[in-house]
C-alpha cells in the first residue's frame, strides 16, 4: 500500500517540478530580456557618446582608409604627399617623426605625441558607420589581438588617442578643434559601454 | 635649463630659459651655426633640416630639450672642402644649387635618405625629399642624388 501512494506521489512531485520549470525559466528569459533592454539602452547611449569623439577628426583623420593621413577640421589629405608606408609611420626618410615629435609644438604648430603615427590598415575607419567602426574595433582578427580589455585600455589611455583633448594649437596659433565632449565624458562613456557589456547597435 | 647634447662629433651644453626653443634657433643663435636655414618656421620647407641620431628632423619644430644627450648634426658636420660627403660631391658636380637657401636641408634630406636606402628610385625620391626649393633646381637635384648615391660606399654614410 506505501508502495501504491509512493507511485502517485511521484509523477505529481514531477509535474509540480516541471511547472515550476517553466515558471522559473519564463521568469528568467523575462528578467533576461528585462536586464538586455536597459543594458541595450544604456549602452547605447553611452555608445553614441564615446562614437561622437571617435568619429571626430581628431580621430578619424589618423584612420584614413585610402593610406593618406588627413589633417585639419576638413580632412584634406596630409600635405607634402604623406602616406602610411610600411610601418604606419611614413616613407624610410621622412616619417612621422620628421616633423612630429612626443608634444605639439607651439612654436612650429605642428601636433605631436608619443608614438605619432597612423592606426594600422585594418583599422580603417574613414567612411564606416558608426556601427562598423566599432565591430572592426573589437574584432581580434582586425585590431592586433586585443582583448576587450586592451580596447579599453588603449581608448581611455593611450596617449595619443587622448591627444584629441590636448590637440594644440596651429601654425596661426589658432587652437584646434576638440571632440564634442569632454575628455572625462568620453571615457566615462567608453568605460559605461564596456561595462554595459559591449553591445554594438545594429 | 642646461640641455647637452653632441653637435658635429663635439659635446655642447646651452644654458636655455624656454626648453622648448626649436633647436634651430639654438643651433644658429646660440651656437652660431649659420648653415641650417629658416624658411617657413612650421615643418613645411625643410630648409632647417639636420640629422638628430642620424634621422633627417625639422628643426624648426624640435624642442630642444629632446635633443638632450642625443647627436645632431648640421650641413657643417656633414662633411668639408678637402672631405666632402658623396651628397656634397654630387651636388658640387651638378651644380646644383640657384640662390643656395633651401639646399642644406635638401642636402641634409637627402644624407639620411641614403644612410638608410643606398640606392633609391625616382619614387624614393619623391616620397622622402619633399623640401622646398623656391629657384625649382628640382631636376638637377634629382640627378645629384642618384649621383650620391653611385659615390656612395655604404660605410661613408654609416659613420655619422
Ligand atoms: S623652416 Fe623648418 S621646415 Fe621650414
Ligand atoms: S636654390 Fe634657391 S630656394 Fe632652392
Amino acid at each position: 500500500m506505501k508502495k501504491l501512494r509512493l507511485l502517485y506521489i511521484i509523477p505529481v512531485i514531477l509535474f509540480a517540478t516541471i511547472l515550476l520549470a517553466t515558471d522559473f525559466n519564463e521568469y528568467a528569459e523575462e528578467n533576461n530580456n528585462r536586464t538586455f533592454t536597459r543594458q541595450t539602452a544604456e549602452s547605447t547611449e553611452y555608445f553614441d557618446q564615446m562614437m561622437s569623439a571617435l568619429t571626430h577628426p581628431r580621430c578619424l583623420n589618423c584612420h584614413p582608409s585610402d593610406n593618406k593621413p588627413k589633417q585639419g577640421i576638413e580632412a584634406h589629405p596630409h600635405y607634402f604627399g604623406v602616406e602610411r608606408g610600411k610601418d604606419d609611420h611614413g616613407f624610410t626618410a621622412t616619417n612621422c617623426n620628421t616633423c612630429h615629435q612626443e608634444e605639439n609644438n607651439d612654436f612650429s604648430g605642428v601636433p605631436g605625441a608619443p608614438h605619432w603615427g597612423l592606426a594600422p590598415a585594418s583599422m580603417n575607419w574613414e567612411g564606416l558607420s558608426k556601427t562598423e567602426i566599432a565591430t572592426s574595433m573589437m574584432d581580434k582578427s582586425r585590431n592586433g589581438g586585443k582583448t576587450p580589455k586592451e580596447i579599453l585600455k588603449h581608448l581611455t589611455e593611450d596617449p595619443l588617442v587622448l591627444w584629441a583633448w590636448n590637440p594644440g594649437i596651429d601654425a596661426a596659433g589658432n587652437p584646434r578643434e576638440k571632440p564634442p565632449i569632454s575628455k572625462e565624458a568620453y571615457i566615462a562613456a567608453v568605460k559605461g559601454w564596456f561595462e554595459a557589456g559591449a553591445v554594438i547597435p545594429q | 635649463m642646461k640641455i647637452s647634447f653632441n653637435i658635429n662629433g663635439q659635446p655642447q651644453s646651452v644654458e636655455i630659459e624656454d626648453p622648448n626653443t626649436p633647436l634651430l634657433w639654438v643651433v644658429r643663435d646660440m651656437l652660431d651655426l649659420k648653415g641650417t636655414k629658416f624658411g617657413c618656421g612650421k615643418a613645411a620647407c625643410g630648409a632647417c633640416t639636420l640629422h638628430v641620431e642620424g634621422e633627417a628632423v625639422r628643426s624648426c619644430s624640435y624642442a630642444v630639450k629632446f635633443a638632450e644627450g642625443k647627436n645632431v648634426v648640421t650641413i657643417e658636420g656633414l662633411g668639408d672642402r678637402e672631405n666632402p660627403h658623396p651628397v656634397q660631391q654630387a651636388w658640387i658636380e651638378h651644380v646644383v644649387p640657384q640662390c643656395g637657401y633651401c639646399q642644406p636641408g635638401f642636402i641634409m634630406a637627402t644624407a639620411a635618405l641614403l644612410a638608410k636606402n643606398p640606392n633609391p628610385t625616382d619614387e624614393d625620391i619623391d616620397n622622402n625629399i619633399v623640401n622646398v626649393c623656391r629657384c625649382a633646381t628640382y631636376t638637377r637635384m634629382r640627378k645629384a642624388i642618384h649621383r650620391a648615391a653611385d659615390l656612395t660606399p655604404s660605410s661613408k654614410v654609416l659613420n655619422e
